[in-house]
């Protein structure tokens, strides 16, 4: 496929020249959110699992991180490594629990158990409770000054483009095959010898590693770790990335989180240029209004474009170039 | 001796009060084609779901090969060579025709927890996969996403599929179901032809298409065992001609469905 060779290096060429461009801490904002996004579509795209407490393992892989690196002094990459292994382990303890289960019970107990764990964080005396955790530091990785945004731009990028490629790979991979054979059709892979159970394990200890990846990495280029990652709102967050980028897509979550993000931090700005070029005074509302936009846009997709952004344009180009084009993009 | 391969021994199965099937003992005997016939309701379907799992039996033991295999999971039994199938046609509708065969085929490889690999290792089964599509006349249309397919075509697919896990025992559940009298055909003569050193047991209601293939028949009626024994036997079995028809006649010039 041409076409998606020279998208990536299309992609790759505006990642690498974006930081000169847009400010740095909100494009390692969006690089991680992209990847908690992916982390999700994992489970929902291609396990056919909707997690309904995400945000747990993307927060408790902060709190984690930013415990051992602002407490305990960690260098950075471990402190990495700390919020991986918290997603997989806490993945390990929800996926015990709720694998066994289909559909609306899963997601019902994911979120209660990601309930208990906000909890948690509230009270735990490491966490800081309403105030988070502040000034989580870089520290260096292999001789690097970290605490220049520029370069630690270059290492968000790197760590979100590695946590990209497992995801491709779990997805191209003889458990992916499974996987997809599972969310086809379940009783057939049971009656083909298929723990389904296990493999729905195995999948959501890959999603939730990922997301404590993509938790960890948010912290530190933050600096900071508040209730709001681990807040049930945050799970809901994910799904509406994931539901307007494409679910079931490859690139499509990471727009999504583009959308989002951009939206939550750039809205009050167009509000205010809005104002001052129409001299309209009432565009300065926009700003404080952001959920209710994103929920727009949320209607406004599932009415319009349901397969979300990358999804339809894909549906487009597949219906102008013919069959020869690939189910996903 | 008789060879049994699957053998249940006063199976039984309650719904709150209502016995669906009641302490059954049925002997499969290896390399036969056996089928469990009988009027709606009398429990052929939960005898089925037993037999596969789906459901708990209530009290009674069933043994493969000898082996208890009542409290295993249907993965489980699954492994050890009874592979089932199902009603409605069981085929992963938008994976393509040599990857649904290739997933029958990738169990017994080991490499379905392999998330690190690329799926190209897969490859080295198409090969298996491809012999199993031609078998069933279905080579041509490797490349083919299921949901293409025409029904009958399906269900050959399923079967190809099944065959791939090599199983001893197949459970085929109503196999002809919602077919035209020509995918009966073709389905009737490739359940013949897989049969050829496995045995296969089959819960269906056509009685042409189960007098033309099957070695022994056992018919149920209100979950218990009415009759047993070759086609012959069991048709003009007065018991059998009544439970069936209603009336004293000759069953075969029906066709139940």
């Amino acid at each position: 496929m041409i076409d998606r060779k020279v998208a990536y290096g299309l992609a790759v060429v505006v990642l690498l020249l974006a930081p000169h461009f847009v400010y740095p801490l909100f494009l390692m904002n969006v690089l991680c959110f992209a990847l908690f996004a992916c982390s999700f579509n994992l489970l929902i795209g291609f396990a056919g699992l909707v997690s309904f407490g995400h945000a747990a393992f993307f927060g408790g892989a902060g709190y984690i991180a930013g415990y051992v690196l602002a407490t305990l002094h960690w260098p950075f990459a471990l402190g990495i490594v700390a919020g991986i292994v918290t997603g997989a382990s806490m993945g390990l303890g929800f996926g015990l629990l709720a694998a066994r289960r289909n559909g609306i019970y899963f997601s019902m107990i994911t979120l209660a158990l990601a309930q208990m764990i906000y909890f948690v964080f509230l009270q735990a005396p490491f966490t800081g409770g309403e105030d988070g955790l502040q000034g989580i530091p870089r520290g260096t990785l292999a001789g690097l000054d970290l605490t220049n945004d520029m370069t630690f731009y270059y290492v968000v990028l790197a760590i979100t483009s590695l946590g990209y490629a497992l995801m491709l790979r779990v997805v191209h991979s003889p458990f992916g095959q499974v996987l997809l054979a599972i969310r086809e059709n379940e009783a057939r892979a049971v009656s083909l010898g298929y723990d389904v159970t296990r493999h729905k394990l195995l999948a959501f200890v890959l999603s939730t590693s990922l997301a404590g990846l993509a938790g960890a990495t948010k912290a530190v280029s933050v600096g900071t770790q508040t209730l709001t990652d681990a807040h049930w709102a945050m799970s809901g967050l994910v799904i509406l990335m994931v539901l307007i980028g494409g679910m079931g897509t490859y690139f499509g979550p990471v727009i999504g989180a583009l959308v989002i993000v951009a939206l939550e931090s750039k809205l009050g700005d167009f509000g205010n240029l809005l104002a001052e070029t129409t001299h309209v005074d009432w565009f300065r509302q926009i700003g404080v209004s952001v959920t209710m936009v994103t929920g727009l846009i949320f209607v406004v997709c599932v009415l319009t474009f349901r397969r979300g952004i990358v999804g339809s344009m894909l549906a487009l180009s597949r219906k102008a170039g013919g069959q020869g084009a690939r189910q996903h993009g | 001796m008789d060879d049994l391969i699957l053998e249940t021994r006063d199976l039984s199965k309650d719904f709150k009060g209502f016995t669906a099937v009641n302490r059954v003992n049925l002997k499969v005997r290896r390399g036969h084609i056996h089928a469990l016939l009988g009027p709606n309701g009398a429990g052929k379907t939960t005898c089925f779901n037993l037999l596969t799992k789906t459901l708990a039996p209530t009290s009674g033991r069933i043994l493969f090969n000898g082996i208890d295999i009542t409290s295993q999971r249907p993965s489980q039994v699954a492994r050890r060579g009874i592979v089932r199938s199902f009603q409605i046609s069981a085929v992963f509708p938008h994976m393509t025709v040599l990857q649904n065969v290739r997933v029958g085929l990738q169990r017994a490889t080991g490499t379905s927890y392999q998330f690190w690999r690329s799926d190209r290792a897969l490859n080295v089964l198409n090969e298996r996969a491809m012999q199993l599509l031609e078998e069933v006349d279905l080579g041509s249309f490797a490349d083919h996403v299921v949901t293409d397919l025409p029904y009958g075509r399906k269900r050959a697919l399923e079967i190809a599929t099944t065959l791939a896990m090599d199983p001893e025992l197949m459970l085929l559940d109503e196999p002809t179901s919602g077919m035209g009298h020509e995918d009966v055909d073709r389905v009737t003569e490739l359940i013949r032809k897989v049969s050829a050193g496995r045995t296969v047991l089959m819960v269906e209601h056509n009685m042409a298409m189960v007098a033309g293939i099957s070695d022994r028949i056992t018919v149920l009626q209100r979950g218990a065992i009415l009759a047993e024994g070759d086609y012959q036997t069991v048709s003009t079995d007065p018991l059998v001609v009544e439970a069936y028809i209603g009336a004293p006649q000759e069953p075969q010039r029906r066709e139940v469905a």
